[in-house]
């Protein structure tokens, strides 16, 4: 008893001792394990900025997720590497009916699941039915939100139009879909992670329609937790939820190219400084999202930085008071008003100086990768004078508006905010209006103000979820209902852009569609409902060891193609 | 003894339920919900309502939480709506990881903190002194998620002699039985996967590690000064005692008793998940498992979480007492 003071420094100095041995050995041990490079063993660590939530695609709505599960499973289109252009996946070719109402998909003939189980006609008209026939928790918005986006009701929700009329297995590798309207959506979601292929017999045997719900939550099935089952390139091997790592595997038989490493581990890694520096460290081969601000130290470092085209759109919206209830500026009403903030706007700088390399100024709503952009639209280029002249002749100099901009949010079209707020205030006070700044925070506070129609001028945006403009213009400026836009763009009217839209979805010729959208462009450039302001890039980093990672402008990453260490 | 500690057990039932009804408050007062956080910018108000309908969202609030407390005497904390497990199993799978980080910022802290504090009031206004006094400052005063970065830029990226990040690295094929995964290497006598183990706890113990460092350094510098002032330890040196039994039976063993109390409520604290330091290094625990919640607006592993924490932060407190009482003859006669 004595003596526990004299052990007590012992221990101490024991300790310390020990953590200065660890520190030292491990040193040999680091520079043996990690880098990356060719001691890794095949092995590719990616750095995700968050956890998965689970597997199985068609209840998957985050980015993380659908990481993982586009290398677990294929859809019967994809996209083209690097693009936001359909190609051929599962299905080698698709003809449409001249109705547009039938697709009928020549199905590959060389495909089998994880499981064993064949890729047929029966598999597709299997997943196309699994969907449709979603019941209870399954067909809540939270588990099934992308299939309801896009096809809409469910057989048990014969109240909901349902875009999806019916799949016939026509032989052992043709299946036909039916679909209840044209509309330019289909087929180009059947690109999308949720509507991928996945085993019949997997889901069967785990149960993977029976989601449970508990108090605030979904639980999700086994088959979404441990057992997802597609067709492509990697296998799922494990998650380890605890250290946030998913761990996925070559698959020996698959039908394509042989992936270039033996195992993928996602690591998630929610802070972007960690994960420079554990790239720096060698500990992981790359991360995404990474800050405007590191690309400069990583690419001096060695580091490839790839950035991705940009396929988002940043708007000034305008709210010109149509909507009942709130107390929008009327001023607005008048084109001359628009066109003044449109001129006021000085985008070059705002391009230059607050969004990473590569973004671009906007003349329309769409990005130029999208079929539709057209250069003959009406530009506004900066010019304050031209803006106070416009004023002046509108009788609306000084005119005060009310500008909302978020606080604590960073949007990958929008990472700064309140510089961007400052920017465009400047400019539009520069051209002789006054404006009132309401800040708030982004969810729910602002979300719900700017939807609500009670912002004079926002800021927002949208990053599309495939090559169609109608992802886009539609999603601004179609009409809402009442012959009017929807409440966050002050209700606008104007029959010539709902017309160009309606036309455009409803083509089913794909080139006769482009053009038809380069028309909506025109005419909503014409109406000026909002003001477009740029699109901005956002990048992923790997080691200078990596090879064959193409960046794509939907995120949607193939890391089949990944190679590590040569 | 026994009483007294089925005294605090007892107390504990209020605490908790004014604890519970804190948090169910606060929860739901914060601004956003659990439908916009799953639906996400776009959802239609339609959407939120079928939402709220579907998790019982729409009931008034005291029936929710009457029918969580009935849930959660049964240790049903409800199910994670960012991962569908049940809470109490997130839990358990998570605060291994933290009791790990823990012990190793603790040993760290006590193992530099208390010879540094000695020292530094055998040298009382010396070089060694003012230095711990400023060191120990600067440990308390230095944001986490900076000395994460400074440690993890010296350590991880210049010198590469430390893992920046993780638990174990993922090219470590290891078998996890316990999820301590120190222990779990020596269990299964994969001593590779131990070793990593035990060299991911560095960097972040040392940086959690700074802070109670910092405390344990002052106060045993105080106690020790105070201590050597006693006037038994005058009468141990006049009477001729070798300095180093007077500093062993009477000096030291005194002043640690305060130096004690220190160490058991840090690790409390510590214990009750170090959120930052967690978030910053990437460390599967309960405290990055808690931002990650409270990001998800995910109120049940938030209620969870922080109920068993609270019951896990009072056993340590009655565990520093019952030691208290084992040091302190004084104590323990009472």
């Amino acid at each position: 008893m004595h003596r526990r003071p004299t052990r007590v420094l012992a221990v101490s100095a024991a300790t310390l001792t020990a953590l200065s041995m660890a520190a030292c050995a491990s040193s040999d041990r680091e520079e043996t394990s990690a880098g990356g490079g060719e001691s890794s063993g095949g092995t590719f660590v990616f750095g995700a900025a968050g956890d998965p939530t689970m597997f199985d695609p068609a209840f998957a709505t985050d980015g993380e997720s659908f990481r993982v599960t586009r290398q677990i499973y294929e859809g019967l289109l994809t996209n083209v590497e690097g693009s936001a252009d359909l190609a051929p996946a599962l299905a080698e070719s698709y003809e449409a009916s001249e109705d547009g109402l039938t697709y009928t998909f020549d199905l590959r003939d060389d495909v089998t699941f994880h499981d064993g189980t064949p890729f047929d006609a029966e598999a597709v008209c299997f997943n196309f039915e699994r969907w449709y026939n979603f019941e209870g928790l399954a067909a809540s918005p939270a588990a099934s939100e992308y299939y309801q986006n896009n096809f809409g009701g469910f057989a048990s929700t014969p109240d909901v139009p349902s875009l999806y009329a019916g799949c016939e297995a026509t032989d052992e590798f043709t299946a036909q879909v039916q679909i209840s309207q044209v509309t330019s959506r289909f087929p180009a979601v059947l690109a999308l992670p949720s509507f991928a292929m996945q085993s019949p017999e997997a889901l069967e045997q785990y149960d993977a329609d029976e989601l449970g719900g508990n108090g605030d939550a979904l639980t999700y099935t086994e088959y979404a937790l441990e057992h997802p089952t597609g067709t492509g390139p990697f296998r799922f091997d494990s998650w380890d939820q605890g250290n946030g790592e998913v761990t996925i595997v070559a698959n020996e038989d698959y039908w394509g190219d042989a992936p270039g490493v033996s195992e993928i581990v996602f690591r998630s890694i929610a802070d972007g400084n960690t994960r420079r520096q554990e790239l720096q460290a060698g500990s992981i081969d790359g991360y995404d999202l990474v800050a405007p601000a590191d690309y400069q130290t990583l690419q001096d470092g060695g580091f490839q930085v790839l950035p991705r085209d940009p396929f988002n759109i940043l708007y000034l919206g305008m709210n010109g008071g149509n909507v009942e209830g709130t107390n929008a500026n009327p001023a607005l009403q008048d084109i001359r008003v628009r066109q003044a903030i449109a001129h006021a706007i000085d985008r070059e700088t705002i391009v230059n100086s607050l969004l990473p390399e590569g973004a671009e100024e906007a003349i329309e709503f769409v990005p130029p990768a999208v079929d539709g952009w057209t250069e003959d639209v009406t530009t506004y280029d900066y010019d304050p004078d031209l803006s106070r002249q416009l004023l002046t002749e509108a009788g609306a100099l000084n005119t005060t508006l009310r500008f909302y901009y978020p606080t604590d949010v960073s949007r990958p079209y929008l990472p700064d905010p309140a510089a961007m707020f400052e920017v465009i205030s400047q400019n539009l006070t520069d051209a002789g209006f006054t404006i009132e700044p309401v800040s708030l925070p982004w969810n729910p506070d602002y979300l719900d103000a700017v939807s609500a129609g009670q912002a004079d001028l926002h800021l927002l945006g949208w990053t599309g979820d495939y090559n169609d403009a109608y992802n886009f213009i539609g999603t601004f400026f179609a009409d809402a209902g009442g012959g009017q836009m929807k409440a966050e763009f002050g209700g606008w009217s104007d029959q010539a852009v709902f017309d160009a839209l309606a036309a455009g979805d409803a083509e089913p010729d794909i080139d006769a569609r482009g053009e038809l959208y380069a028309e909506a462009n025109a005419a909503i450039m014409d109406f000026l409902p909002a003001v477009p302001v740029s699109h901005s890039p956002n990048a992923l980093v790997v080691a200078d060891d990596v090879e064959g990672l193409v960046p794509s402008p939907l995120s949607a990453e193939d890391f089949s193609t990944v190679t590590i260490g040569n | 003894m026994l009483r007294f500690i089925v005294r605090r057990l007892l107390q504990l039932i209020p605490i908790l339920l004014g604890l519970s009804i804190l948090l169910f408050a606060w929860l739901r007062a914060l601004p956003g919900g659990p439908a916009l956080a799953a639906l996400g910018e776009r959802a239609t108000p339609q959407r939120i309502a079928e939402y709220n309908e579907a998790f019982g969202l729409n009931e008034p609030v005291y029936v929710q939480y009457l029918k969580f407390l009935g849930r959660a005497v049964q240790l049903d904390f409800g199910t994670s709506a960012r991962t569908g497990q049940s809470v109490t199993s997130e839990f358990f799978l998570r605060f291994p990881g933290t009791i790990e980080l823990t012990l190793f910022a603790m040993a760290f802290a006590i193992g530099v903190g208390i010879p540094l504090g000695y020292l530094a009031a055998k040298k009382h206004g010396g070089f060694v002194d003012n230095a711990s006094v400023i060191g120990s400052l600067l440990g308390v005063t230095i944001p986490v998620f900076f000395l994460a970065y400074l440690l993890r830029l010296v350590f991880a990226v210049e010198l590469g002699w430390l893992p920046g990040s993780g638990r174990q690295d993922v090219r470590i094929d290891a078998t996890h039985i316990t999820n301590f995964y120190v222990l779990d290497g020596l269990l299964t006598r994969e001593w590779d996967a131990a070793w990593d183990a035990l060299t991911h706890l560095v960097l972040p113990g040392v940086a959690l590690g700074t802070i109670p460092l910092a405390i344990i350094v002052r106060i045993t510098r105080a106690a020790v000064l105070d201590v050597v002032n006693e006037d038994y330890v005058r009468t141990a040196n006049a009477k001729g005692l070798a300095t180093t039994t007077v500093r062993n039976r009477h000096v030291v063993r005194n002043a640690l008793l305060p130096v004690s109390t220190t160490i058991g409520l840090q690790t409390g604290l510590l214990l009750s998940g170090a959120v930052l330091t967690e978030t910053v290094f990437a460390f599967g625990g309960v405290g990055s498992a808690l931002r990650q919640a409270i990001s998800d607006r995910d109120y049940a592993l938030l209620q969870g979480f922080i109920l068993i924490l609270a019951v896990v932060y009072v056993l340590v407190n009655l565990l520093v007492d019952v030691s208290y009482g084992l040091l302190d003859p004084r104590v323990r006669t009472r």
